[in-house]
């Protein structure tokens, strides 16, 4: 004798995998998961809150749109694709995440990254920080002279700000300038020695952009062409991005 | 050395994590490269990455870093290189809290620690075995 089916609670119509298919490329494969695991098995994440990568594509596929969207293991994949490039079939679990955040009311998103990434928002230096254009050249030049007068043979280091022209735009994470400025001298160095042609800009300096890890999409390409913006201004050829 | 998703994986592929290890390899010598295992495309994610760092879930972000420490601390080696933000952060996070023992270094650090131009103020990260090692002629003390 049969046991009894188990009837899920799926709403009709389209579901959130559904809708997010509509935006990936190839529907980022999600209807083709074999179950082989592969994905979970070589994921750091996997057993986090009783969750793993393949059992988030099962309750997608589904249907389990309310449990996926509340569901804090979204915050702790760190999207680094590790399931895709394993997987034999190529499926975008990453995106699947990465849309899923985008599901939180952006209030209840993890503070830190809400914080982060208003405070990058706030200027054109996109310091997720919030480091001015002005306290990042007082930063830069106060150590390149310290540099300088203390460090014989370095007497003709640059750390060039705003250089137009130049073929490399170099950014920076904000933590070195604000939390430990001497970490921004050995890349000076190796640049010089390299004879690199760089600059820093005053806009645009800062490598991180904590809102495209919300999934606040306007929010990251706001930053972005903030960036683009900064470099192309400039007349950079190359974007080195330290991040 | 940790391979960085972002760099690796997600942008240049095996290519760069090659290039990286033949420059790792010329700056510290062959013989004390000591590589981890998985690595390249298929090494793990450190767990610092995503926005996991800020997300305040410190206590899942260090078991998901567990993984990590554990790959490190099979090599046995005295340094683990980082030559990503995020994953210096978090892989010298691990060490402190799981009181591994290793040091973290940035590649900048010792690239320019080969080449013998680290100045005394740029050696935070450096174990007291490399402290004094190749300081510039000139440096204070």
């Amino acid at each position: 004798m049969a046991e009894e089916v188990i009837r899920l609670k799926k709403k009709k119509g389209s579901t959130l995998k559904d809708e997010i298919a509509k935006i990936l490329p190839e529907g980022g494969n999600l209807n083709l998961c074999l179950t082989c695991g592969m994905c979970s098995s070589g994921c750091p994440a996997t057993g986090l809150h009783d969750m793993d990568p393949r059992k988030f594509l099962r309750m997608a596929a589904l249907g389990m749109d309310e449990e996926l969207k509340k569901h804090p293991w979204s915050w702790m994949c760190t999207m680094c694709m590790r399931c895709i490039y394993v997987c034999p079939m190529q499926i975008n679990i990453p995106q699947l995440v990465f849309n899923i955040r985008g599901q939180w009311p952006r209030e209840e998103r993890p503070k830190g990254i809400l914080g982060s990434c208003d405070m990058a928002l706030r200027n054109d230096t996109c310091s997720a920080m919030g480091t001015t254009e002005e306290d990042f050249q007082f930063v830069v030049e106060d150590v390149l002279e310290e540099v300088r007068e203390t460090q014989p043979g370095w007497e003709e280091l640059e750390a060039p700000i705003n250089k137009h022209g130049a073929y490399f735009f170099l950014n920076q994470n904000s933590r070195e300038p604000v939390t430990e400025p001497d970490e921004m001298v050995p890349l000076w160095k190796i640049m010089h020695l390299a004879g690199a042609d760089w600059t820093y800009g005053t806009k645009g300096w800062a490598a991180e952009n904590y809102c495209m890890f919300m999934a606040d999409n306007d929010a990251w390409k706001h930053i972005l062409e903030v960036k683009v913006k900064a470099v192309e201004d400039l007349g950079c050829k190359v974007w080195l991005n330290t991040e | 050395m940790q391979d960085p998703c972002q760099l690796v994986r997600k942008s240049f592929g095996d290519p760069v994590a090659a290039d990286l290890r033949y420059v790792v390899k010329s700056v510290v010598g062959e013989e004390n490269f000591v590589d981890m295992t998985p690595n390249f495309s298929n090494n793990f994610c450190c767990g610092g990455g995503g926005g996991f760092l800020q997300s305040g879930y410190a206590e899942e972000r260090r078991a998901y870093g567990k993984v990590k420490l554990d790959q490190i601390l099979t090599t046995k080696a005295d340094y683990c290189i980082t030559p990503c933000h995020n994953c210096h952060a978090q892989v010298h996070d691990l060490s402190e809290h799981y009181e591994a023992g290793y040091h973290t270094v940035h590649l900048w650090t010792l690239i320019c620690l080969s080449l013998g131009v680290l100045g005394e103020n740029e050696r935070v990260y450096l174990g007291p075995d490399l402290a004094d090692v190749n300081m510039p002629p000139g440096a204070e003390e």
